[in-house]
């Protein structure tokens, strides 16, 4: 075998000590050489069982294929047909569980750098879109010519044109969150020709990706770039609206306004530890840390006007990505120490494989099988300590993993100011249970009929983390994708 | 965006507005509050809804200059916009025909009450309101607060209108006095709410505080308005903002309210400075 396929190309990043201290983002992404030399690696097997891995099942090899033979335009819109998002995924989708864990070529080296090849694709394609668009800017012509409200140059980079009927045309959607699910659905049901408008309950769009991932990991004109996509194909977005407050989902249907909905609000709803102390100053839920740095743009303060105060010395408890983005955030934001308390051991930490290196790159310590049990005051109502226990791993439990179980009398004191609570979200009741007759689990989630994510309610679809619990970008785009599917052939049965 | 329709200033400091948001007044009932930003770059400010007319399509907002977003606010005028405005958010205001209600209301806390007694006396409960502020000059929205109750007690802590002390003082008298009470709600600065649960504990009376803790979403998504009632966590801006007074660590919230206050200066220095010093009472 030669060289060139043993060695994988690595993404170049920015050094840790730079970016430690900034937010700019940390992987800069591949450029042509790079990316032909990576493609080039992937020995274009029969049995693809890439595509298998990816939830979406992207068309992996030949992508790549057009990639090693220079053709990036076209691997971008050939990642598109199935991908609405690639330029989000190939920066946070889990790839060593998913396309690359089956890679063929990854039983004897390195499997393929699908995650890297998809991004490169990706901005690449949207690197042209603008340039396009700057070309053809206040060229009326060409307006016209499209003979519809989008420019030509938008829809020739996206290599799709809305097609229409009359089934389509006439039915109004509404989707209701504007996170990936959201995105997706509108994005598919828009092309469908449908009209579609997203309801969101902040001020700003893009769910998670824009409150809870920090820009040095995607960076926020990303997220812009692809929901000016989703409205360019004419789908309305209407900000500051809680769905069960603002309105109500029920009389939106009743009243003949939507035909149908899919509901896709996430997960929004902050788990604490229950231990004493948790109220403390100092204390925060990881997306009330988050929210505020990403979405309030509180590393910007006091040119934003939102503050978020972060001590010396951080524990963030928990070791999933948002427990990294934590992390991270933490050191960015000036803490001198960082570490992550988790009651597991390595092997079953949830966060991407690459966060955690570039974590550890950075300088956060990883505290392993250990639990707190009790936030400590400085008297004055500020965190000052944690204690927490030892733990060791049991038997398996329900998921499959060794459960940890503390070691009795090896209780110890973490000496720390600010303690960030990563331990998971769970479904938000704000829409869910104001919604009268939508199915619900016991977890509160939504119970789903079909694949594509009926629910109890006539008309009403739902996808994404209120239905699975909080899990992936790309698996909630899969939702979307099927609602949009569900709810096509549900409105051309009926209308 | 959201479109100020009129303004108008109730006591140096305290302005209050008329902002076009239809949905929010279609679905708004007292106790409800709104998120509000002033700008791209602002806070998201959580603020009581204190009327809304859903002919017109408006909702009532007051709100008094204490930091940087507020003084903010207190630059818009007629014709301005706020950035964004979300709601109607927060737990109605349970209202029941009881006999007796008595709003203690401190400061500016007396508009967030307005619509609170408006119901109860539209249900045809006896409203005795009891509203105090440091000074008479501060005493504001007087008109509503006779309009809408059968009673109403001022206070001012410089004796210059009404009863010489404090609400809870006022209170105190009043049920001394012999008067039968069937329910107190209480709105305003931590510490008065704190001290008229201290009262009405004595005697027994059901008493509900709304909390104004530091909120990011105002939705139960960030946990950061988080306060202990009856020993239980809870998301203030979904399962309050009123809550049972007897049973709120109010040493607690007075705490977290105070988490940011330093930065909160430095945004509000920086303000006034670009602004040429502190004009906050200048209208
Ligand atoms: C910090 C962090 C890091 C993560 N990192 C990764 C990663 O690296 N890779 C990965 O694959 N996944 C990651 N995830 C998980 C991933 O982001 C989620 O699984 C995904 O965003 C879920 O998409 P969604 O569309 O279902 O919901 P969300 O992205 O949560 O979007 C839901 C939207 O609905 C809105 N909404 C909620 N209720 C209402 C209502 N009543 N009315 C109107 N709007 C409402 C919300 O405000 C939100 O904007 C991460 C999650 C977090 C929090
Ligand atoms: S303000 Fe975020 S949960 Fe209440």
């Amino acid at each position: 075998m030669s060289r060139k396929i043993v060695d994988r190309t690595e993404m170049p990043k920015q050094s840790p000590e730079a970016r430690r201290t900034n937010f700019s983002e940390v992987a800069l992404g591949l450029d042509p050489e790079l990316a032909r030399r990576e493609a080039e690696r992937c020995i274009q097997c029969k049995t693809r069982p890439c595509t298998t891995g990816c939830p979406v099942e992207v068309d992996i090899p030949e992508f790549v294929a057009l990639i090693a033979e220079g053709k990036y335009d076209e691997a971008a819109a050939k990642i598109k047909e199935k991908n609405s998002l690639p330029a989000i995924c190939g920066r946070v989708c889990p790839q060593e569980s998913q396309c690359e864990s089956l890679c063929t070529l990854g039983r004897k080296y390195e499997p393929v750098a699908i995650g890297a090849l998809e991004r490169f694709a990706a901005d690449w394609a949207s690197k042209r879109a603008v340039e396009k668009r700057e070309a053809c800017a206040g060229d009326v012509d060409s307006d016209l010519q499209c003979g519809c409200e989008q420019k030509v140059c938008e829809l020739d980079s996206r290599g799709c044109a809305p097609t229409s009927d009359s089934a389509a045309s006439a039915a109004r959607v509404a989707v209701i969150g504007t996170g990936p699910a959201g995105l997706t659905c509108a994005a598919d049901l828009a092309l469908k020709g449908y009209k579609v408008d997203m309801f969101e309950s902040l001020h700003d769009t893009g769910g998670v990706l824009r409150y809870g991932i920090p820009e040095f990991r995607l960076p926020k004109s990303i997220v812009d770039e692809e929901v000016e996509y989703v409205r360019s194909l004419g789908v309305r977005i209407f900000t500051n609206v809680v769905v069960g407050l603002t309105l109500d989902l029920r009389e939106m249907l009743e009243s003949g306004q939507y035909q149908a909905a899919f509901i896709a609000t996430g997960a929004g709803l902050p788990y604490f530890l229950g231990i004493p102390g948790e109220n403390l100053n100092g204390v925060y839920s990881a997306n009330e840390f988050l929210t505020r740095v990403n979405l309030m743009k509180a590393y910007m303060f006091p040119q934003y006007d939102t503050p978020v105060n972060i001590g010396s010395k951080v524990a963030v408890v928990g070791a999933g990505n948002v427990a990294m983005d934590s992390a991270r955030t933490s050191l960015r934001l000036g803490a001198e120490e960082v570490k992550i308390v988790y009651r597991r051991s390595r092997a079953e930490m949830p966060a991407r494989l690459e966060e955690i290196e570039n974590a550890e790159e950075e300088g956060v310590e990883m505290m392993l099988l250990a639990n707190p049990v009790r936030i400590i005051s400085d008297g004055c109502g500020k965190v000052s300590g944690m204690e927490c226990i030892r733990m060791e791993l049991g038997e398996p439990d329900a998921s499959g993993r060794r459960r940890p179980v503390p070691v009795e009398g090896s209780e110890f004191i973490l000496d720390v100011d600010t303690v960030i609570v990563a331990v998971g979200q769970g479904p938000n009741p704000l829409l869910t249970e104001r919604t009268k007759g939508l199915e619900l689990n016991r977890k509160g989630n939504i119970e789903v009929r079909d694949e594509c994510g009926a629910t109890s309610i006539p008309g009403v679809w739902a996808g994404g983390d209120i239905v699975t619990g909080a899990a992936t970008v790309i698996s909630a785009m899969g939702a979307g994708k099927r609602a949009a599917r569900g709810i096509d052939e549900w409105i051309r049965s009926r209308f | 965006m959201f479109k100020i329709v009129e303004k108008c200033t109730l006591a140096p400091g305290v302005h209050q507005y008329e902002v076009e948001a239809p949905l929010v007044a279609k679905g708004a009932r007292p106790g409800n509050f709104v998120v509000v930003r002033t700008s791209e770059t602002g806070e998201r400010i959580p603020l009581t809804i204190a009327g809304h007319n859903r002919e017109t399509g408006t909702i009532t907002l007051v709100v008094q200059e204490v930091g940087k977003s507020t003084m903010e606010m207190g630059m818009l005028e007629v014709g301005d916009y706020f950035k964004d405005v979300a709601g109607p958010l927060g737990q109605a205001t349970r209202i029941e025909k009881v006999g007796t209600v008595v709003a203690v209301a401190g400061g500016i806390g007396v508009a967030p009450v307005l619509p609170q007694i408006r119901a109860h006396k539209a249900i045809g409960n006896h409203v005795i309101s009891i509203v105090g502020a440091r000074t008479r000059d501060l005493l504001v929205l007087r008109d509503e607060v006779e309009k809408f109750s059968d009673e109403v007690i001022w206070a001012t802590d410089d004796g210059s209108l009404g009863y010489h002390g404090f609400v809870s003082g006022a209170l105190e008298e009043l049920i001394g006095s012999g008067q039968k009470i069937d329910e107190v709600i209480a709105i305003g600065p931590v510490r008065m709410m704190q001290a008229v649960a201290d009262v009405t504990r004595k005697h027994n009376i059901p008493t509900t505080v709304s909390l104004n803790a530091i909120m990011v979403d105002g939705t139960g998504m960030c946990g950061c308005c988080r306060v202990t009632v009856d020993g239980e966590v809870k998301f203030s801006c979904v399962d309050g903002p009123e809550f049972d007074g007897h049973k709120v660590d109010f040493d607690e919230l007075v705490s977290r309210q105070g988490f940011f206050r330093d930065k909160e200066q430095i945004a509000r220095e920086r303000f006034e400075a670009d602004r040429g010093g502190c004009k906050c009472h200048a209208k």
